[in-house]
């Protein structure tokens, strides 16, 4: 290949810089620039690879409906009061701002709608996100983690068990099937607490607030909250089984894959929802009514 | 070192060849030669972060090695796909180091657990085997309570029941007397012994505790830096002690030496 004798490589360095130096220079400064999106570009891969692991399980036999079932009842039962107590206070807030901004205009009557494509679109299933994300994706990662450092998931595997299979893929699965209704139960508790503040407290008409609230308001609100709510719920669930399943170590690694399980799944809740909005405007553009 | 498969051999149930584990760069395991006598009690001693866990866990394939090879019953389990590797699991059964029990399930559904994977039994059956299983070993009335509710040494006798509900032909316990007093520890040894005796098992056994281990083994190997550098019959390893090995003992105040390393 090359035309001189074959002694060491050349250096692909450029000329006039000292080639025993440069490399470790390039290397140290790519490596300190490059190892943040390199590390976060692993550990993306290895949530995928999880994923694709929890996923294919699903249709492989042996199959645990109990597992499923008890996994729903504790990201959505277990849950329940928390996104009723949330949802009911948002509801109120969103329409205590929102009557005390329209009374300028004498146009309070919109309130309902308001309030309800807010809630439909946006506060229900972010709001429900965070609340599943702190209460049972910290659960997740908390009783994974402790499973994992106490050895019950390899005591799984000597049974013939396989652990993604018994403990991931149910987690996710029911987390993907419970968000949306929890996401319907927040609507209708926030529009209640919304009912509350602007009917009963500062006294708009309530026909025509429902009237317009019925008009106005597109099942397709309703979906598209719904559709990213099921994609939150993946995230979560995702990030809190990849924390609780990778801890190393003892009780506290467990405590700080909580931590970790939180923030991130709280984090990919919140920027899933800006790439879920443009991608879901390409199917009901906006203001297409 | 050599390929050849060791030949079936009907004194040795498990044969370890060369067997090299890293993790990152860190060499745990450092050429394992490692033979496990059938229905007998085997004992591995080493200082704590030796690789004890390490090399169990490769006994029955929870980890995989770098190199080398495992013969249980003559067959190599190295390398074996998900199905295979499950089958050969059935021979084992295995009480972790903290017992390793399901904290959201109860004693029964804990024991059961092995069947109730495996099988389409009728409950009825399960239930009779687990609670003759329980009575067996000594732990009548805690049918209904959870991990978290029992003691230390019962936890482990549990574990003990859950490992022992499918008879498994070999039996691996990872430091089974760690953290009990000396009369759980007492409790924990005459167990073992009377399940080695009862049932007919292999045990294969990790230990600090170097009383339990003469008073329990049949065999004795010392992991030492990655490597076996004593194993024998008690009587064996104390006639000619390796270093490490007497080291170990003597600080443990087991087993003392003279000045010429014959037993005192
Ligand atoms: N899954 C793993 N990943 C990375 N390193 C590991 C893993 N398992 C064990 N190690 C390392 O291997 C070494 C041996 O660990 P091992 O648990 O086998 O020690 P041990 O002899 O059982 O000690 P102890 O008596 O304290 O239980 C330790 O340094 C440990 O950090
Ligand atoms: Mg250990």
């Amino acid at each position: 290949m090359t035309d001189g004798p074959a002694t060491s490589p050349a250096p692909a360095v450029e000329p006039g810089v000292p080639p025993a130096e440069s490399p470790s220079v390039l290397v140290t400064v790519a490596s300190v620039a490059l190892g943040p999106p390199l590390k976060f570009l692993a550990a993306f891969g290895e949530h995928m690879m999880l994923l694709g692991r929890a996923l294919a399980w699903i249709v492989r036999p042996p199959f645990r409906p109990k597992l499923f079932v008890e996994q729903m009842e504790f990201v959505g039962v277990g849950s329940l009061p928390i996104v009723t107590l949330v949802g009911f206070f948002t509801g109120a807030v969103s329409a205590l701002q929102t009557v005390s901004a329209l009374k300028l205009f004498q146009q309070e009557r919109w309130v309902g709608f308001t309030v309800g494509v807010s809630l439909a679109q946006e506060l229900a299933p972010v709001f429900t996100a965070l609340m599943i994300t702190a209460r049972a994706g910290s659960g997740m990662a908390t009783e994974l983690g402790s499973m994992r450092i106490t050895e019950q998931i390899d005591s799984l595997t000597t049974f013939a068990v396989n652990p993604i299979q018994y403990l991931v893929t149910p987690r996710i699965v029911a987390t993907i099937l419970v968000m949306p209704l929890m996401t319907m139960v927040f609507n209708v508790i926030g529009l209640c607490g919304g009912y509350v503040v602007a009917i009963v407290m500062s006294h708009v008409d309530f026909g025509q607030a429902s009237e317009l609230y019925r008009y106005w308001t597109d099942p397709k609100d309703y979906y598209m909250g719904l559709i990213k709510s099921a994609v939150f719920g993946l995230a979560l669930a995702l990030t809190a089984c990849y924390q609780g399943f990778n801890v190393r170590g003892g009780a506290k690694e467990v405590g700080r894959a909580t931590t970790r399980a939180v923030v991130y799944g709280s984090v990919s809740v919140l920027v899933l929802d800006y790439f879920l909005i443009e991608i879901l405007s390409l199917i009901w553009p906006f203001g297409g009514g | 070192m050599t390929d050849a498969a060791p030949p079936k051999s009907e004194r040795w149930q498990i044969q370890v060849r060369a067997l090299h584990k890293s993790f990152g760069a860190q060499h745990v395991l450092r050429g394992i030669e490692l033979d496990i006598e059938r229905g007998k009690t085997n004992i591995i001693i080493g200082g704590s972060g030796q690789g004890k866990s390490v090399l169990m866990k490769h006994l029955m394939g929870l980890l995989q090695p770098d190199t080398g090879h495992i013969y249980v019953d003559g067959e190599d389990i190295v390398g074996l796909d998900d199905v295979a590797i499950g089958t050969v699991r059935r021979k084992f059964g295995m009480v972790f180091q903290y017992a390793a029990l399901f904290d959201s399930m109860n004693v029964v559904e804990n024991v059961a657990f092995p069947l109730t994977e495996r099988y389409r039994l009728p409950r009825a059956e399960i239930m009779s085997r687990v609670r003759d299983l329980l009575q067996r070993l000594g732990l009548p009335g805690v049918e209904a309570k959870f991990p978290a509710e029992l003691s230390g040494g019962m936890r482990k006798r549990v574990a003990l029941a859950r490992a022992l509900i499918d008879r498994p032909k070999i039996l691996l316990y990872d430091e089974p007397t760690t953290g009990l007093d000396p009369i759980a520890t007492k409790n924990v040894d005459e167990m073992i012994r009377r399940t080695a005796d009862d049932f007919g098992v292999t045990s294969v056994v990790i230990s600090h505790d170097m009383a339990s281990t003469f008073r329990i083994g049949d065999r004795i190997a010392m992991l030492y830096e990655g490597a076996i550098v004593a194993s024998g019959t008690p009587q064996e390893l104390l006639a000619a002690p390796h270093p490490a090995l007497r080291e170990f003992v003597e600080t443990s105040g087991a087993v003392r030496f003279d000045a010429k390393g014959r037993i005192l």
